[in-house]
């Protein structure tokens, strides 16, 4: 399914590799044959038009479509070279490798604390308090709101601003140690300056993550990606390094899209 | 007008198109100037030298009205892929045109001087090398408009041309010169008109490659085989 004069989807050190993955819901078929490499300690836009299928292709990477009454996903995902398509693959597990973050920030009705020291509990990734404590402060720092929360720990995460509930909702996710981090339109709720804020941490966790960032602003995914994949209608049209789709982009329906032309 | 069409906000096209159209226009004014400096030291017009001077003026106004439109879609467009190639684009042949202009003029004081002394055979070598000037001008500002790659790369090809021709109209003033030493003030005046035609070219070339980037996305100097550089130079 690779057309090779516009596509580069295998890359030399890839983190999760794609292969032939058609997902359908009660029979539509959504995603056609995708094949995408997702490459190690980088971060990999995926642009394209509402409805060509970014966030389903998203969800399998972490399975989250398993939920999902009628849809059928087929081919191959592995991570780290494990098929995680396999039926025995505990998609619990799954997800505490691949977490994802949501477009709208949706923190637990908990506290800050409790919002953070929920998955490594759960997960039972810690032993005792203070070693809970210490995941629930770097969490926090390496998510840049630890110097904004730390006195009110026990006060309730929805009751941060918008871009503060985002982070912490990013400061939840790293908080199990994921390999992969999933983002779908993770700024379309926030102001420019939250924003700012989440896409310098988004440069900042790619040193120990692989993220996938899915994302309407075509100059969003130019500042914060190294490789971009432009779907449309459920399939990968293109896929190669940002700065060369952005500045160059070989195929008529990338240029159109990109630069506000699509019809 | 270079892929400008069809943006789903028309307002922008049109603003595309916009800075093209300067562009074009700074170009004719460019090539007007050129014209005129040659014409004038050949028909030994004061008038027309004056014209050609005063109407550089409007070549650095319209350079500046490219930068600032350039400027201010950068920051409300935020131009990606072809649309930010030409944009770029016209910023710098925009720069390519003035200097093209700011020579032409240079030609045209000159010509003011030259023409206080008595007619020199050498003139015509400057209507030579002018030619070829005016020529790759007027062909790159057609690949311009038309967004033609192809074009462009011949432009380019055709600077060695004046480059030779330059190197043989510098050892036939010096001959001048050294025929008889009341030429020298005139021939000296001559070489530098020569000179200024010779950078037309090289600035000619910059826009037939800023043209090519436009269309293409690649960098001609890349895409040229190597060894055939004209100046030897350029070549890493
Ligand atoms: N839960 C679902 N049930 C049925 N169809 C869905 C569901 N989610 C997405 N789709 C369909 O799959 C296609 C791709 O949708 P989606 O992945 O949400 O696209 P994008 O994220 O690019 O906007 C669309 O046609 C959409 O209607
Ligand atoms: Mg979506």
């Amino acid at each position: 399914m690779l057309d090779s004069e516009t596509n580069s989807a295998t890359i030399a050190d890839p983190k999760v590799v794609c292969r032939d993955v058609s997902v359908s819901y009660s029979g539509k078929q959504a995603l056609f044959d995708i094949d995408l490499d997702i490459g190690i300690h980088q971060v990999t836009s995926l642009i394209g038009p509402s409805g060509c299928g970014k966030s389903t292709f998203l969800r399998c990477m972490n399975r989250m479509n398993d939920v999902i009454d009628g849809c059928v996903v087929t081919g191959s995902i592995s991570v780290d070279g494990v098929e995680i398509l396999d039926d025995e693959i505990d998609a619990v597990q799954l997800r505490r490798r691949v977490g994802m973050v949501f477009q709208k920030p949706n923190p637990f009705p908990k506290s800050i604390y409790d919002n953070i020291a929920y998955g490594p509990r759960i997960h039972g990734l810690v032993r005792g308090k203070d070693e809970l404590d210490e995941v629930v402060q770097t969490s926090l720092e390496r998510a840049g709101l630890w110097e904004e929360v730390k006195d009110r720990l026990l006060q309730p995460g929805t009751g941060l601003s918008g871009g503060q509930q985002q982070r912490l909702c990013i400061a939840r996710a790293i908080a199990v140690r994921p390999d992969v981090i999933l983002m779908d339109e993770p700024c379309s709720a926030l102001d420019p300056i939250a924003t700012a804020r989440v896409e310098e941490l988004i440069d900042e966790l790619k040193r120990s993550y692989s993220i996938v960032i899915v994302t309407h602003s075509m100059q969003q995914a130019a500042r914060v990606s190294q490789r971009t994949a432009f779907f449309h209608l459920g399939i990968v049209v293109e896929v190669g390094e940002t700065e060369q789709i952005f500045t160059n982009p070989r195929d008529e329906r990338t240029q159109g899209y990109i630069t506000g032309r699509y019809g | 007008m270079p892929n400008s069409d069809a943006h789903i906000v028309r307002s922008y096209s049109g603003e595309l198109q916009n800075i093209s159209a300067l562009v074009a226009k700074m170009g004719g004014l460019a090539e007007t100037i050129l014209t005129d400096a040659i014409t004038a030291l050949v028909k030994r017009d004061a008038d027309l030298s004056t014209q050609a001077i005063q109407a550089d003026k409007r070549v650095d106004s319209l350079d500046a009205e490219i930068e600032h439109q350039v400027v201010r879609m950068l920051a409300l467009r935020q131009p990606m892929a072809v649309d930010l190639r030409s944009i770029i684009s016209a910023l710098k042949i925009a720069q390519s045109l003035e200097r093209i202009a700011d020579h032409a003029k240079n030609g045209a004081k000159r010509a003011l001087v030259i023409n206080q002394s008595p007619p020199m055979d050498a003139t015509r070598g400057i209507v030579r090398l002018s030619d070829v000037a005016r020529e790759m001008l007027r062909s790159v500002l057609d690949a311009y408009v038309n967004s033609d790659a192809e074009g462009a790369v011949k432009v380019r090809d055709r600077d060695e041309d004046l480059d030779v021709l330059y190197d043989g109209y510098f050892r036939e003033c010096l001959t001048y010169m050294m025929e008889d030493n009341r030429n020298i003030t005139a021939a000296t005046h001559l070489l530098f008109i020569a000179k200024n035609i010779e950078r037309i070219g090289d600035h000619c070339t910059n826009i037939a490659e800023n043209v090519y980037y436009m269309q293409t996305g690649e960098r001609l100097s890349t895409a040229r085989p190597k060894g055939e550089d004209a100046m030897g130079l350029k070549a890493e």
